[in-house]
């Protein structure tokens, strides 16, 4: 038998199972913590530190933190507002975010959040770093001056299409996702069919031809902040 | 009792969230009895006559008159606001700041598929302000007090800031007002 296991986050008691994390079985009970590069479909990475919250004091990523009886979880209070501000932010000036042209928008998580967070301006200076396109492939093109390195891609190639068309290559600032060809990703095996093209949360690769489909206010985010769904399951739950 | 003043300019934008400004429709009205206007397209003065309250600040730094502009800005006026993306992040001119300088101007004026330069000069004129090395967002040259985003901020979030900081309120944006697009 799976154990229960109760904690606390905010104040609020919430019941999971061993071996989920604290976000997992956050999302479960409908408490939203904002996060970027987990997705329920993938393996935990850890690498967007979005999803930060003090862990009994101590701040920890929730989507790699298992959960244990009686822990203390604070995820909504000012200071942790404040970090994830700062995150978000920074995301923004290391790459290119040019919203107003990008397919993405509306249907973005990065910008989602920083809606949800009430980010009007960075307060750092931004970057404009030089990034590559790659639009070789006929269905499929990666803009990394849109990446945020958040390992979707990767972790859904390799994991779920079996095919690991993406990785990382570089350190630091010259981080990036790389294809698994000596070119480009026409060469690659991906297909628009596979989840590492659906999976990237940001406007970095997208599908040709499909670019502003859903009129302006119909778009996922336009009326609604990024996790209203899972607190109104939230609401469900407790009524 | 004098009207506080409002001074608007626009930098390197596109005149998009000046259109936004005029979008408040019927309001402008309203806007008209509670403020006046200083330096502004809107009533063409080219120079700042009084202090003003509020300077609402289109378009990123491009070029050095953007730069002076800006300054002056900053000078005369108590509240300085970054209105849309371009102030903001540089926007779209901003799309030129991975590119060198030289090999824009060289596309522009000299090698583009559509360029007729038989001369093949660049626009030297002294009257031609010079541009930067990169266009820079407002808040990286002057200090700005509020920043109001979108492509262009929608009308509705220009009116909600105008008239809460004339009233010495706190700026507050609802969800819907909060937009890169
Ligand atoms: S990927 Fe998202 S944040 Fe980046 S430009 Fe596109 S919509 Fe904006
Ligand atoms: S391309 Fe998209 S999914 Fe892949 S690392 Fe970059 S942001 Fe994440
Ligand atoms: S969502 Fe937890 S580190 Fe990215």
């Amino acid at each position: 038998m799976i154990k229960p296991i109760t904690f606390i986050v905010d104040g609020k008691e919430i019941r999971g199972r061993e071996g989920q994390t604290i976000l997992q079985a956050a999302l479960e009970a409908g408490v939203y913590i904002p996060h970027l590069c987990f997705h329920p479909d993938l393996k935990p990475f850890g690498s967007c530190r979005v999803c930060t919250v003090m862990v009994n004091g101590r701040p920890a990523a929730s989507c790699t933190t298992p959960i244990a009886e009686g822990m203390i979880v604070e995820s909504s209070s000012e200071r942790i507002r404040e970090y994830r501000k700062i995150l978000v932010e920074m995301l923004f000036v290391e790459g290119n975010h040019f919203c107003m042209v990008c397919e993405k928008s509306g249907n973005c998580e990065l910008q989602a959040l920083a809606y949800r967070l009430g980010i009007t301006a960075p307060r750092f200076p931004y970057l404009f770093p030089k990034r590559e396109v790659d639009a070789s492939h006929p269905e499929v093109f990666i803009d990394r001056n849109r990446c945020v390195l958040c390992g979707r891609c990767v972790r859904a190639s390799r994991d779920v299409d079996g095919k690991h068309v993406f990785d990382f290559a570089g350190r630091g600032p010259e981080k990036k996702v790389a294809v698994n060809s000596k070119g480009r990703l026409a060469e690659t095996k991906l297909s628009s069919a596979d989840k590492a093209v659906d999976i990237c949360p940001v406007g970095a690769i997208l599908k040709k031809g499909e670019a502003y489909m859903v009129p302006v206010g119909k778009r996922a985010f336009d009326r609604k902040p990024i996790g209203a769904e899972i607190e109104e399951k939230g609401t469900d739950l407790q009524s | 009792m004098k009207k506080p003043r409002v001074a608007t300019t626009s930098l390197a934008g596109c005149f998009g969230c000046h259109m936004s400004i005029l979008d408040i429709d019927e309001k402008i009205l309203d806007l008209i009895e509670l403020v006046d206007f200083d330096k502004s397209p809107i009533d063409d003065l080219k120079e700042f006559t009084a202090r003003c309250a509020i300077g609402l600040v289109e378009g990123g730094c491009a070029n050095e008159d953007n730069v002076r502009v800006l300054r002056d800005f900053r000078k005369n006026c108590d509240i300085l606001i970054s209105l849309g993306d371009c102030a903001i992040m540089g926007g779209v001119p901003a799309m030129r700041n991975g590119i060198p300088l030289e090999e824009c101007l060289r596309e522009a004026f000299m090698e583009g598929p559509t360029v007729y330069n038989p001369e093949r000069r660049i626009p030297d004129d002294e009257e031609i302000p010079l541009l930067l090395d990169k266009v820079y967002p407002c808040h990286e040259v002057v200090k700005i007090d509020y920043h109001l985003p979108g492509c262009p901020p929608p009308a509705e979030a220009i009116w909600k800031a105008v008239t809460a900081l004339l009233e010495n309120k706190p700026l507050e944006l609802p969800y819907e007002l909060i937009k890169y697009d």
